[in-house]
């Protein structure tokens, strides 16, 4: 673990080295003064104190001089702090937020498929908690390198005074740096336990949180309560046994310095008596022995957070080196008009996961119109992510006017085909924002454009400041068609050549539905659609139907064809009717 | 909280949250007792250091061994008992805390459940989420390392001014002639920093939200190619908050460093004045010498404070946000043990004059005056915003009205206690929220007790015996978080079921089948006919196919009912909304 925390601690020091050498030189400067104060304290008693006690006279100037010499270190300290701190502390948050772009970048470059196998609480914690805990032990860690050189400049400075006062100081500081050790060897342990369960309580929170509405429905509060306290109690359990530890050691870290000084007191009495030092050497390390028990601390506090650093890191590590990227070609040519869609026997499974698609074949022609039918969980869906590259095929092709869809870069596959998904996604921003995306082609008027076609034009207007009304997150104020009507002038306003519908109509009501249909159909034919209906009046707003069964292509033709020739499919689509029909029958 | 209102102080707020949580308070004044013996022990090093100079070592006729000897064995007496005490302290501080903030933390979890949903829907979920987890983390760290911390630090301040006091006050002037004023000047730095770590709280808080966006709107970002544009957002994000960590970093070391030039300023007053005083023989060497020790007990302590109470201003905004969520009253709330139970069998449903609106919005639905008799299928129709989902919400009492008056089986919504009204009025919600489980868990939610068998029964009642058993693990397929490895329609499904094995008297259904295919629809409303038979359903509709089916059927229309009955009889009424409706309904489905 020490290993892998010091090659974690060597990469942030590669990467930052102008300002962790600017830490680290603060740092030693300010162990150096620390040391040096002492000595000043010392020789201060020995030369001035002591002969003017007993002798009752003092001089100016020696005044004088020390009191200079206090103010200059203090002056010299607070520049040593300066440079230690910021440097620590902006080469942490310089770290910080290097790491946070690389991961979020990751995060739009990895497809879909891979979102869908990390739970999102997960990979908000990568980009958030993650990378802040990987780089926790660069605060304290000029602290600590300028801790190792003051010990060393302290011990030497203490056999320059008095071999037998040194010893002092060659038991005490390893025996600091081993309970130092000791504690975080036995503290990480528990610490990363408290981790893991302070997640699991946000995630617990989180879920029950979202599913608010369920659980106040099913009058489930009192059980999701009793759900909760569990995790809540097994991390308090947790903390106590953190806290316990601590106590053990913090009140111990505080005496080791105090027992020395004591030490140094006895010895120092005995070489007094023997002439080898002077009551100002003993003052002098006796001093510094009070003054450095908290700089040695820094050393166990980047060896506590080690074990935090090197998870944090390794599940950083594992975004960063996720694979599965969808390559993209070098194709920019979007080209112009309507696209023709053509799927070539396609088969596809979500991960290792059974096929849901077998075998899939079919064209829609430039301009044309093609419903996707099919009963719930037939694999529509999935056919709507093929279309626009979300996913690649296990086999087979999807093409875009005879080009493979791999081929496009990924700005040309923009600007060739728009999804429209069955649950809208809004961003927490404002009406206009959501519908342009900064795209530089959507200006207002191509934004109202949109809405138009969208019937949505009606209630923006309404809306207290229009385009610029902030929708807020994920656009709970507005109702569901509200949200579907925006997500669908979102991908009409970038005038696409294909136009993916996913039941993304759904939640509007049939009138406002017929109408949306009415527009896009005559919309001078800019863009071939592709459209997962259930509405009759939708499918037969199409020139061709694509029947699914099991993930099977089951039948293909026009309607009316389809209507006469495929049971199946005359019994999904009309069962209203037939229901209607039986009770009727029933009724008479 | 606006930013109009002003904040409340630190010191209220720890009362406050002190009261709340009458945990904190059993053997609190043994605990303090414990901190100051402990902290006892680091004055004793000082004294020890001026008895053995003064006594010992500079005694007449040399130095004196064995005085220091016994000095040096009776401090260290002390300091095992002070290291003793010091273990014990932070031992019953960490159970104490802990056990009050983990009551804390379930109790504000309840309390965020027992909101009503427009208090819960006004929030974003990450805050509240950070309510029960990183705010009350927060007041740990504050009453473990913060409060204890200003606790010791403000005894050793004491404790050591009363020791100096005791060697020499004049040197005790200067040390605090030396103070004020750096007290001061960091009592002005405090306000600086708590303004700058405002700053940085609320960018971590865009910044989370950024990364929110780029996880959960993954799929729209990939599809419209807007990747540039997030990274962007997701850069400014990320070097704002770094930018204002740098800040916040560089006023807190400024501030420290006042601490700093005191404490050298300091020294150098009391050698200075500590040598005039000694020249006239008013001062021993070992008691100027402790001096110095003193000193430097006096400054740790208020640098240390000075830290501390950066993080304390911290940790009491969030100990605030806590108890603010806590002292929000439900607006919707359970009348409780003194409340009524629900008639038994079928209820009826009475409307009497009802009228909503949003808190400063519109009126959305306006003098309602129904009743739907026990045992009917009722369909409620209209236009998006028509106000028929706000309907289904005052019926399961989600909301209450501005005006008047919902009752079921003649009770008054208002005085039906919470576990009677939940156990038989059940509504199924158009996004059927599944939770991160299996389908067998998911319908348990309901009805705890069910074997696998009752399961599988509930889903063949409902017709959908062949779905379940096409699924890949049966019962036991995970669902995945939010429910997302189904598809939109087959969470319906499951969230039909729930509420199908919940068993309710009153069954409401918030266009609860949206989203799965006509076929599916007919067999599942056939089903539901059958099971639901001597019950009372309500249904908000969308389909027609729906209010085709029911017993009657309420039209709204612009926040009114404006026709209602049968739907042969609704369907005649030429030019009416219904019929309207019905005429589109029939365009879009032949």
């Amino acid at each position: 673990m020490l290993g892998r925390g010091l090659r974690v601690l060597g990469r942030a020091i590669r990467t930052e080295p102008r300002l962790f050498t600017v830490g680290v030189v603060g740092s030693s400067l300010f162990g150096l003064l620390i040391i040096a104060n002492s000595y000043v304290v010392g020789a201060v008693t020995g030369h001035v104190v002591v002969p003017a006690f007993t002798e009752h006279r003092a001089g100016v100037r020696e005044l004088l001089l020390i009191a200079a010499a206090f103010v200059g270190i203090s002056v010299l300290r607070v520049i040593s702090i300066f440079g230690r701190r910021l440097g620590a502390g902006y080469m942490q948050f310089r770290l910080q937020a290097r790491y946070r772009r690389a991961v979020t970048r990751r995060y739009l470059s990895l497809p879909p498929a891979w979102h869908a196998r990390h739970a999102t609480g997960t990979l908000l914690s990568n980009a958030n908690s993650d990378v802040e805990a990987a780089f926790v032990p660069i605060a304290p860690l000029p602290f600590a390198v300028g801790t190792v050189v003051m010990i060393l400049a302290a011990v030497i400075s203490l056999f320059f005074t008095d071999w037998v006062l040194a010893l002092v100081g060659v038991v005490l500081f390893p025996a600091l740096f081993l309970m130092n050790l000791v504690y975080s060897r036995r503290m990480s342990p528990r610490q990363i336990r408290a981790q893991r369960l302070r997640a699991k309580v946000s995630a617990v929170a989180h879920e029950s949180f979202d599913g608010a509405l369920v659980v106040k429905t099913m009058g489930r509060e009192a059980d999701e309560s009793r759900r909760f306290r569990v995790h809540v109690t097994e991390l308090r359990d947790a903390l106590i046994s953190v806290g316990r530890l601590r106590g053990l050691f913090d009140p111990l870290m505080d005496a080791l310095p105090s027992i020395g000084t004591l030490a140094v007191l006895l010895l120092g009495a005995w070489r007094l008596q023997s002439g080898a030092i002077t009551v100002a050497d003993l003052v002098s390390v006796a001093f510094l022995f009070t003054v450095l028990a908290f700089p040695v601390r820094a050393i166990g506090w980047v060896v506590a957070e080690l074990p935090r650093s090197v998870a944090g890191w390794e599940r950083v590590q594992a975004v960063l080196g996720a694979e599965g990227d969808l390559a993209y070609g070098a194709t920019t040519d979007p080209g112009t008009g309507p696209a023709t869609l053509r799927f070539d026997q396609v088969s596809f499974a979500y991960g290792q996961g059974a096929e849901v698609l077998h075998d899939i074949s079919f064209t829609v022609p430039a301009g044309r119109t093609v419903a996707l039918v099919g009963a719930t969980g037939s694999g529509k869906s999935t056919i709507a992510s093929l279309a626009v590259r979300l996913v690649d095929p296990d086999s087979g092709t999807v093409t875009a006017d005879g080009r493979p869809l791999p081929e496009l870069a990924p700005g040309a596959l923009a600007a060739t085909s728009a999804l429209v998904p069955q649950v809208p996604f809004i961003f927490d921003d404002t009406v206009r924002g959501n519908i342009t995306l900064d795209r530089e082609s959507v200006d207002d008027e191509a934004a109202w454009a949109a809405l138009r076609l969208a019937q949505a034009d009606g209630f923006v207007a309404k809306l207290p400041e229009a385009l610029d009304t902030a929708v807020g997150e994920r656009g709970t104020s507005l109702s569901g068609g509200q949200r579907q009507r925006l997500t669908l002038a979102r991908a009409l306003a970038g005038r696409p050549r294909l136009l993916v519908l996913d039941d993304a109509t759904s939640a509007v009501d049939p009138r406002v539905e017929a109408a949306i249909l009415g527009a896009l159909r005559g919309h001078d034919a800019g863009a071939s659609i592709l459209v997962v209906a259930y509405r009759r009046a939708t499918i037969a707003l199409a020139d061709e139907v694509v029947f699914l069964r099991d993930g099977r292509i089951a039948a293909v033709g026009p309607h009316t064809e389809l209507m006469a020739t495929v049971p199946g499919y005359r019994d999904l689509v009309t069962a209203y009717e037939q229901a209607e029909n039986e009770e009727e029958t029933v009724q008479a | 909280m606006t930013a109009a209102v002003v904040e409340e102080g630190t010191l209220a707020t720890v009362r406050r949250g002190v009261k709340l949580s009458p945990e904190l308070r059993p053997g609190l004044a043994g605990t303090i007792a414990l901190a100051f013996v402990s902290m006892a022990g680091r004055v004793a090093v000082p004294i020890a250091v001026q008895q053995g100079i003064d006594r010992g070592i500079r005694a007449p006729g040399g130095p004196h061994l064995g005085v220091v000897l016994t000095i040096v064995l009776i401090t260290l007496g002390l300091l095992a008992v002070s290291t003793t005490c010091g273990y014990l302290m932070t031992r019953r501080l960490f159970t104490v805390s802990e056990t009050a903030l983990a009551s804390l933390r379930s109790r504000t979890f309840r309390h965020i459940h027992d909101l009503s949903m427009l208090h819960q829907q006004s929030e974003r979920r990450g805050s509240l989420v950070s309510r029960v987890t990183g705010d009350v983390d927060q007041i740990t760290q504050f009453l473990q390392t913060g409060g204890v911390q200003l606790l010791l630090t403000g005894g050793q301040v004491a404790v050591t001014t009363i020791v100096m006091l005791v060697y020499s006050w004049q040197l005790t002037l200067v040390v605090f002639v030396c103070f004020v004023p750096a007290a001061i000047v960091i009592r002005l730095f405090q306000k600086r920093l708590a303004a700058v770590y405002r700053v940085v709280r609320e960018r971590t808080g865009i910044m989370l939200g950024a990364v929110a966006e780029s996880v959960v709107g993954a799929a729209v970002i990939r599809a419209y190619g807007v990747r540039s544009r997030t990274e962007k957002r997701l850069d400014d994000a990320i070097d704002n908050l770094r930018v204002s960590q740098q800040r916040a970093l560089r006023t807190s070391v400024t501030s420290f460093s006042t601490g700093e030039i005191a404490a050298g300023l300091a020294l150098a007053a009391v050698v200075v004045v500590g040598v005039l005083l000694g020249v006239d023989g008013g001062l021993t060497v070992g008691k100027l010498t402790a001096f110095l020790f003193l000193v430097t007990l006096f400054i740790q302590p208020v640098q240390i404070a000075t830290e501390v109470l950066n993080e304390a201003q911290n940790a009491v905004a969030g100990w605030r946000r806590v108890l603010d969520v806590l002292d929000i009253q439900p607006d919707v709330a359970d009348p409780g043990t003194e409340g009524a139970a629900l008639p038994p069998g079928p209820l009826s449903v009475r409307f009497a004059d009802v009228s909503y609106r949003y808190p400063g919005g519109p009126i959305v639905l306006a003098d309602v005056d129904l009743e739907i008799p026990a045992r009917t299928k009722v369909a409620v129709v209209g236009e998006t915003g028509s106000g028929k989902t706000t309907f289904a919400k005052l019926l399961t009492r989600l909301m209450d009205p501005a005006g008047g008056t919902v009752l079921l089986g003649d009770t008054p919504l208002t005085s039906v206690r919470f576990d009677s009204l939940r156990s038989r009025v059940v509504m199924v919600p158009q996004d059927g929220f599944l939770f991160d489980a299996t389908v067998a868990e998911n319908i348990r939610f309901a009805a705890p007790g069910l074997t696998d068998d009752q399961l599988t029964d509930a889903f063949a009642e409902l017709g959908l015996g062949d779905w379940l058993a096409g699924l890949p693990q049966g019962l036991e397929t995970p669902v995945g978080e939010r429910g997302e490895a189904l598809s939109v329609g087959e969470r319906q499904l499951v969230a039909l079921v729930r509420a199908y094995v919940a068993d309710p008297d009153l069954l409401v259904l918030d266009e609860a089948t949206s989203a799965v295919d006509p076929a599916t629809e007919v067999r599942l409303q056939r089903a539901l006919d059958t099971v639901t038979r001597g019950r009372t359903t309500v249904a908000i509709a969308h389909r027609l196919s729906t209010a085709q089916a029911a017993d009657e059927v309420i039209v709204v229309d612009a926040g009114r009912v404006v026709q209602r009955g049968p739907h042969a009889v609704l369907v005649q009424e030429e030019g009416s909304i219904y019929a309207k409706l019905y005429a589109s309904w029939l365009e879009q489905t032949r």
